[in-house]
């Protein structure tokens, strides 16, 4: 018994096996709930897997050898992201103006806010990149938290809990304030809640996935260019 | 299928090779994404295939941030220390953000189909 326990522990397959199960769970949960925002299947299959690894004394490095597979899978899906956008392209050019503005607007208001709450509660330097980094998809966020003195591995942590959050309460402020429209609908998950916004915006309307997958492909461009520039003429 | 994926990571892989030839602070996926969009344009349609494949990555888009998100189990000493701003900075500037847009876009196109 003890043997096998042995064995599954370091076993990249057992753990990538787990991942899958993890994650139909909470997709399981998810469905039968219709959807539910709150019900989010990353963060379910987040907790199970944590609590595995805390329980069974399994380092992250030993778990990620396995789940890498899943996680290099990321590339090639942003690349279809192409795909809805495509599909959804007269749309799209029809919106071109609103789309600069509100990008812009919310890439700014992404940056500013962060840094604000951050300073003002006494955050750490690292803490502060991370935090301004956040609504950009991970990849991105982590290069520009490292080109600024930051820990990419703390962003990807807080990129991915605010995709969360965004893909959690977002659907819910949403519909409270009466902003019900599925193109804007998108396009605010996008560029607040990066790629797990986007999924969320894809699971429930094909317009807001492409709005959203815009949204989160040009988000990630605009932080990437002017985040450095703030920051520095911030923090000098 | 084998043929879609290929194109997709072929997409990819361009990309890579474009951002580190031309040195954008992009990562390789994002210009990979914009190299398909005009491979699309240029032929005018999705094929099926392509569609399949596409549709299959992005139904499980969620999934694939599984594991990068299980890495907080690398900086646990770092959040319990500053979980206040961590916290309030999280909830209120993403909300904000998603709000913000959100309105901003609804304000400045025409109606569209409603959820």
């Amino acid at each position: 018994m003890t043997d096998i326990w042995t064995y599954l522990q370091d076993s990249p397959l057992a753990l990538l096996t787990m991942t899958l199960a993890a994650y139909q769970f909470g997709a399981f949960l998810y469905q039968r709930a219709g959807m539910h925002p709150l019900l989010n299947p990353v963060l379910i299959a987040i907790v199970i897997v944590v609590a595995v690894l805390l329980t069974g004394d399994i380092p992250y490095a030993t778990y990620f050898e396995g789940a890498q597979i899943i996680h290099f899978l990321l590339g090639p899906a942003t690349v279809a992201l192409a795909i809805p956008l495509y599909r959804q392209f007269d749309r799209v050019r029809k919106s071109a103006i609103a789309i600069v503005v509100s990008l812009l607007t919310g890439c700014f208001t992404a940056i500013f806010s962060a840094l604000a709450i951050g300073a003002v509660f006494g955050a750490s330097n690292e803490t502060l990149i991370s935090l301004a980094a956040k609504s950009i998809t991970s990849p991105v966020a982590m290069g520009v938290a490292e080109q600024l003195g930051g820990l990419p591995s703390l962003t990807a942590v807080l990129v991915i809990s605010t995709g969360i959050i965004g893909a959690m309460f977002g659907p819910i402020v949403l519909n409270a304030l009466g902003l019900r429209d599925w193109a804007a609908h998108g396009f605010g998950l996008g560029t607040g809640g990066g790629g797990i916004g986007t999924a969320r915006a894809i699971q429930v309307n094909e317009t807001a996935g492409a709005f959203a997958g815009l949204a989160m492909g040009l988000n990630a461009l605009a932080t990437a260019i002017f985040l450095p520039i703030i920051w520095h003429l911030i923090f000098g | 299928m084998i043929q879609s994926l290929t194109a997709i990571l072929f997409c990819q892989l361009l990309g890579e090779i474009g951002v580190n030839a031309l040195g954008i602070p992009i990562p390789g996926p994002v210009l990979g994404m914009v190299i398909m969009f005009a491979y699309l344009m240029m032929r005018g349609g999705v094929s099926k295939p392509l569609g399949e494949v596409s549709d299959t990555l992005l139904r499980h888009l969620s999934l694939l941030f599984v594991p990068a998100g299980v890495g907080i189990v690398l900086h646990f000493d770092l959040l319990r220390e500053d979980w206040l701003p961590i916290g309030l900075g999280l909830v209120i500037s993403t909300l904000l953000t998603i709000v913000v847009s959100a309105a901003i876009m609804r304000r400045l196109t025409r109606k569209g189909e409603t959820t």
